[in-house]
């Protein structure tokens, strides 16, 4: 049975669980439970917060971390989603190439991180290398997979109404994977996001990964959790943002079912 | 100009080790509804496909006269394009816009559609989406319909409703049909010929032909004729078991 919940009630009901986490934590922190240099109060949270919109740095960082996250995501979805294309469609490249991108989507992009360096330096190059390397293998995965699934009768349909191969490609191929290329973006985008807080916090002299280990080596928590909550903050914007694609009327069939 | 659509001669299908069709002689006439009837996972799927050209038999040869267009169980609707788009799929060869969309509006209205023309697939009953594949199909100049089981994924007062208007629809544009169907009464209410197959690998097992007129009503007296004639040719009128496809299979 389907739960009905008007989008005022949810968000409500949001704002009042938050509510009571803030209360909680204020409590926690009140009764001094644990000293102020490592259990900020929300109060102190809020100042830090202050302190980082003040002075620009917040805005700075946010800028260097979303662009890292746009120029890493963009470069794999350009060069992915073609590649899983061509995958999903020459069964022989598939046989020769799937292996490997089927280890290398295994591998912990922090891996990476001391060839980042090693090949980028510091700053952005490093980060968007690392970005590239967690969100282009899943992205080629599962274009290769969406291709693999379209119904060969969709194929029968498109060569009986006299679709050229360029055809198939544009009007079959492409609206038929769609859907699953759009879920596919959005995972990958989420992956990103938490790839570029770990990558700037290693190899970074700005962004918000580094502005949280910036305030944990000035000891200032209320800094750190500020920049926590920047980080999931943005995470969930990018995701809502992400999430039209699908509302898209020629693709809402894959989700409406 | 002849007036066989389709001639199929000495068609025999395998896949890997395992034959489906074995020596299939068929001719399909010009204006002709023929129905292929035969126990599941006979080939009767198979067959349509080789008649189509999708797949190529593996022995025999099957000659075409013009073009053909198939229509689907289900899914044979792009789900991404609304009804209209997909109706206008089969327009792809008029080249004047202008007649196209008049050609277009007609072909909705005429399966009672303008009001879910701009609807997805996934957003219509089973009957509607087959109402759309039947105008998709009828508005291209192909000759012949082959039907894969259009019918069977509907529920029986829809079955029987889409059985009328597939007639009303062939009297307004008239085309050869082949119709793949479980559904012996739906065969003996549609088609001027039935063709039993045998079990796999399936032969033409035998042939019957029904000459009333259409529309035929489900219960008047050729129709129950000929469902009883299939059924005491299937040798299944009593107990539902087969053994006269046993034998032959």
């Amino acid at each position: 049975m389907k739960e009905e919940t008007s989008a005022g009630s949810s968000r409500w009901l949001t704002a009042g669980v938050i509510a009571v986490i803030v209360a909680i934590w204020s409590l926690v922190a009140a009764l001094g439970l644990f000293p102020p240099s490592t259990f900020p109060s929300p109060l102190a949270v809020v100042k830090g917060f202050g302190e980082e919109i003040r002075s620009g740095r917040l805005l700075t960082d946010l800028i260097a971390s979303l662009y890292r996250v746009g120029i890493g995501f963009t470069i794999a979805a350009v060069v992915g989603v073609p590649l899983g294309l061509w995958l999903g469609v020459q069964a022989r490249v598939r046989m020769a190439l799937l292996p490997l991108v089927n280890f290398f989507r295994s591998l912990s992009p922090l891996a990476w991180i001391p060839f980042a360096i090693l090949w980028f330096g510091i700053g952005d190059a490093p980060a968007v290398f690392l970005i590239f390397m967690t969100t282009f293998f899943p992205i080629v995965l599962a274009t290769t997979a969406a291709v693999a699934g379209i119904p060969s009768i969709y194929f029968m349909v498109g060569r009986e109404h006299g679709f050229s191969q360029r055809e198939l490609l544009s009007n079959v191929v492409l609206p038929a994977i769609a859907p699953q290329v759009i879920t596919a973006l959005r995972v990958a985008a989420g992956l990103a996001w938490l790839v570029v807080v770990a990558a700037e916090m290693i190899a970074g002299r700005d962004g918000l990964g580094f502005a949280i280990w910036d305030a944990r080596n000035g000891l200032r928590m209320d800094l750190l959790v500020a920049g926590m909550m920047s980080i999931g903050l943005i995470g969930v914007a990018l995701d809502r943002v992400l999430i039209r694609l699908s509302a898209i009327p020629s693709v809402r069939w894959a989700y409406d079912r | 100009m002849t007036d066989k659509l389709i001639e199929a001669r000495g068609v025999s299908h395998a896949f890997g080790s395992m034959e489906v069709l074995s020596d299939i002689d068929l001719t399909i006439r010009q204006g002709e509804i023929v129905a292929i009837v035969g126990p599941s996972g006979c080939g009767k799927t198979t067959l349509l496909n080789l008649l189509s050209g999708h797949i190529t038999p593996t022995s025999g040869t099957i000659v075409r006269h013009g073009t053909l267009r198939t229509v689907y169980q289900k899914d044979g609707l792009f789900p991404w394009l609304t009804v209209s788009e997909n109706i206008a799929l089969g327009l792809r060869h008029v080249d004047d816009p202008a007649v196209r969309q008049a050609q277009l509006d007609e072909a909705i209205a005429l399966v009672g559609l303008t009001d879910f023309a701009t609807f997805y697939p996934h957003h219509l009953s089973g009957g509607m989406r087959q109402r759309t594949e039947l105008a998709r199909a009828l508005v291209s100049r192909a000759e012949t319909l082959l039907m894969d089981e259009p019918f069977s994924a509907l529920d029986y007062m829809t079955r029987l409703h889409m059985r009328h208007e597939l007639v009303r629809l062939l009297h307004k544009m008239p085309r050869t049909v082949v119709l793949v169907t479980h559904d012996i009464e739906e065969a003996a209410q549609l088609a001027d010929r039935v063709i039993l197959l045998s079990r796999r690998p399936s032969r033409i097992w035998k042939q019957l032909d029904i000459a009333a007129a259409r529309p035929r009503r489900v219960t008047q007296q050729e129709v129950t004729h000929a469902v009883r004639e299939l059924l005491s040719i299937l040798n299944l009128d009593a107990t539902g078991e087969t053994p006269a496809l046993a034998e032959e299979a």
